[in-house]
């Protein structure tokens, strides 16, 4: 017992102890989470700081807004609906198209069709709190629906594959590839059985993957091999991220990014509470990275130089 | 940097807790062990006369150097008698006095002791007693006695039992049979003894006591011999010799004084009667403390009122189920819902017990959460889904009491002990889990919970721990400053050990 203790300091892992105490705690300041849990917010702040994000439609605030939605999506034929304060990936309703024949009904991602009566009304849920961590009212976002890359479409079983990208103090310390399965049923999280690659740092090239808790070599779902893709736009991506710290001011953040086809790497959202699962994907741990950082720590030092930073030190071994 | 601060507060309230606690152990006598009943012997003495006349006085011996035994408290019932107690030439004598009576008397005088083996068993050294005048011819058997038993002795004690044994000798010398000539009671032997030793210029006097046992009426007096061997006081059986003292002999008085005299009184009695209670030993402890004016009393928790202090002997508890929170969740890392539901869970357990807490727990949280999954598909709002769910949990926690009365298994009556605001609130985080991380992790916080409300019953039902949390309630402070430094342990939790032993290996 006192010997895996011993190991896994040796390699750095970080307990969650250890994150809450000396880096959550510390680093991120309560009062700064509105920054991260409301996504209207976090879209809002990304956008201003010139972080590319997918175009919001609109957002419906009131129950007598809901009725606004045709408006809103009238020359759109994808959409994405989903509550702003949600979490897991709950309540997010995909429109990929709308039906031949009617214009008023809508094609989800997995292929039902649905009218806009019964989208208002999953709406109205979602304005009503139906979806909200904290179970208050809530707000429902309509944006770009992401043209995912085909980068991961090997590896991925249906919904969309994200990277998750831990940066500490404005320094990318490492990422993964968070990939859907058919037990994650299209959702990009770990704990409903998505499948998370780590990355090598200075290429932006997928490493093995882990499945709860397990490391796997190939996708569950597809059986492709999960290592050796090489991610586009890397090096945009780590500036992106490391730009995640201006905008929020929190210290120990995740940022979820999404690649998309035609528009390149986009911000999803970000985290003030990442896991620690990231560090089972990558074979290795946050502390030793995070004690780098803290070597190395200036802080005139711009995004675009922090990101250099990270592809230096940070190689897969 | 802030983590000296963490230390240095948890530093100083575990020393304030742990020298309250060990102040209260040690000096005050509080009880550390759950032992919490010491014997405690109450005496009577009973006094009954015929009043004469006139004004009536009555005196009466009474414990004053009561070596192995500390006085708890005494009193006495006597109506329309002024009582007083004072010093006498045998020790302590109490006193009644009143102008007038009529007809036969009982005056009471009650003292209860305890066994304490640290009351000074000293008393102060005597001085050499002046040589008895005896006449003759008793002078000249005495003298020929005094130096043969010298002459046969090297010490005050074997002196002591040297004498002792020719004076018992079933067939006495001639210088013996003289002196034993006008003793008629034991006292009196003892007396003839005492006079002896003064002869040989040894301090001797006579106790009188009891040996106390168990219930005893109309117990008799025992009277010792008591010798003073220059550094200590020796006892000896004035029959058999032998260097003894009965086992817990309680000393009444000492010296050739009567116990009792009566002015103005005839045909005078003293009955004894000696009742064995168990009395808390903290009650003891409390009052030797306020005896001695100790302020820790006041903040005792003996000192509320009893229905108050039930209630807190269960409050007391709550830390510890915390402590026990603290330690699942921090240091073992398993996963529960709610920070201090499974406390609450724990204290339930307490009424229904465990096996039945368990089952009860088990099966109102699975019916629960079957209907919350059928509420699911109303969509209702967060606030009435919640109010939904409780008077689910209530309707169900009725049906399980009816079911089980039914069945004739009263142990499921004690479902309504369950706190129920928590179960639904229970239910309600299980089902959110199960939707957001799936079934399984639901189903394993769910089981951590019930292990961690096990876990903490089992320590809260401890009758050792409660006896100690609620004779030393500092010891709280103790258990605060613990729960500090796990504040701020940032090791792996032992469940993270697995978690990531995939990159332990190599």
């Amino acid at each position: 017992m006192f010997e895996t203790a011993r190991k896994l300091r040796k390699i750095g892992v970080l307990g969650l102890n250890e994150r809450n105490a000396d880096f959550i705690m510390r680093l991120n300041p309560r009062r700064l989470y509105p920054r991260v849990d409301d996504k209207v917010l976090t879209k809002d702040l990304a956008l201003k700081a010139g972080m590319a994000v997918p175009d919001l439609y609109g957002v419906i605030v009131h129950q007598a807004d809901v009725k606004n939605l045709g408006k809103m999506v009238a020359d759109k034929d994808s959409f994405v609906i989903k509550p702003a304060q949600g979490s897991g990936g709950d309540g997010i309703f995909v429109v990929t198209g709308r039906s031949e024949r009617k214009r008023e009904s809508f094609r989800l991602s997995s292929g039902l069709l649905i009218s806009e009566g019964e989208l208002r009304h999953h709406i109205s849920n979602i304005v009503g709190g139906q979806y909200s961590l904290s179970g208050n009212r809530d707000k429902a976002l309509i944006e770009y629906c992401v043209h995912f890359d085909p980068t991961f479409a090997e590896v991925s079983f249906q919904g969309v594959p994200d990277i998750r990208v831990i940066v500490y103090r404005g320094y990318p310390v490492m990422a993964m590839v968070r990939l859907p399965t058919r037990a994650s049923d299209g959702k990009a999280n770990l704990h409903q059985g998505a499948v998370g690659a780590g990355v090598d740092m200075s290429t932006g090239t997928t490493l093995s993957g882990v499945l709860s808790d397990h490391l796997v070599e190939d996708h569950p779902d597809t059986g492709a091999l999960i290592a050796g893709l090489k991610i586009p736009n890397w090096d945009f991506i780590l500036e992106s991220s490391a730009r995640g710290y201006e905008v929020t001011g929190l210290g120990y953040l995740g940022v979820d990014m999404v690649i998309d086809a035609d528009r390149g790497p986009l911000i999803l959202e970000m985290n003030a509470r990442p896991g620690l699962n990231i560090q089972i994907a990558n074979g290795t741990g946050l502390a030793n990275r995070i004690a780098r950082i803290e070597e190395l720590f200036d802080p005139a030092a711009t995004p675009e130089q922090r990101a250099a930073i990270a592809r230096r030190e940070f190689p897969a071994e | 940097m802030n983590q000296r601060y963490v230390y240095l507060l948890a530093a100083m309230l575990a020393v304030i807790g742990m020298s309250v606690f060990f102040y209260k152990w040690q000096v005050l006598g509080f009880p550390v062990t759950e032992d919490l009943e010491a014997p405690v012997w109450t005496i009577e003495a009973a006094v009954g006369f015929e009043s004469g006349p006139g004004s009536i006085k009555v005196q009466l011996n009474v414990p004053s150097l009561t070596p192995g035994f500390r006085t708890l408290n005494e009193n006495s019932v006597s109506r329309g008698y002024g009582f007083s107690t004072n010093f006498g030439g045998g020790g302590r004598e109490a006193q009644w006095a009143i102008r007038r009576a009529d007809g036969e008397q009982t005056i009471y005088y009650r003292i209860s002791v305890y066994e304490d083996d640290s009351v000074d068993e000293s008393d102060t050294t005597p001085p050499f007693p002046p040589t008895p005048t005896i006449n003759e011819p008793m002078k000249t058997a005495v003298d020929v006695l005094v130096d043969d038993v010298r002459n046969h002795s090297a010490d005050t004690a074997s002196f002591t039992t040297e004498l002792l044994r020719r004076m018992n000798d079933p067939s006495p010398d001639p210088n013996v049979e003289l002196l034993m000539a006008s003793v008629a009671t034991n006292s009196e032997f003892v007396d003839v003894i005492t006079s002896l030793l003064a002869t040989a210029r040894i301090p001797a006097r006579m106790v009188h006591g009891f040996a106390l046992a168990g219930r005893q009426r109309n117990a008799s007096i025992l009277t010792w011999l008591e010798v003073h061997d220059g550094k200590n006081w020796l006892y000896f059986d004035p029959v058999t010799g032998e260097e003894s003292l009965p086992d817990r002999f309680l000393v009444w008085w000492r010296g050739n004084e009567s116990l009792v005299t009566v002015d103005g009184g005839s045909n005078v009695q003293v009955d004894f009667a000696i009742q064995l209670n168990h009395l808390d030993a903290v009650a003891i402890a409390e009052s030797q403390a306020a005896k001695q004016g100790g302020s820790a009393v006041d903040f005792s928790l003996y000192s509320l009122p009893i229905q108050t202090q039930a209630v807190y002997s269960v409050l007391l508890m709550i830390p510890i189920g915390a402590l026990i929170m603290v330690l699942m969740r921090n240091i073992v890392g398993v996963d529960a819902f709610g920070t201090f539901m499974p406390v609450l869970i724990a204290l339930a357990f307490r009424e229904t017990k465990l096996v039945w807490g368990v089952i009860l727990f088990t099966l109102l949280v699975t019916l629960g959460l079957t209907i919350r999954f059928l509420l699911d598909r109303l969509r209702l709002l967060l606030v009435p889904r919640l109010s939904a769910v409780l008077i689910v949990v209530v309707i169900l926690m009725l049906l399980i009491s009816m079911a089980s009365h039914r069945l004739g298994l009263e142990m499921g009556l004690s479902v309504a002990l369950f706190p129920m605001v928590i179960i639904a609130m229970t239910i309600e985080r299980m089902s959110v889990v199960w939707e957001e991380r799936g079934p399984a992790d639901a189903i394993r916080a769910g089981l951590g919970s019930l292990l961690v409300a096990v876990v903490a019953y089992i320590f809260m039902g401890m009758p050792w721990l409660e006896h100690l949390i609620f004779t030393f309630p500092e010891l709280l402070l103790v258990i605060l400053a613990f729960v500090m430094l796990v504040g701020r342990y940032t090791g792996y939790r032992l469940t993270e050990l697995r978690r990531f032993k995939e990159l332990a290996q190599d």
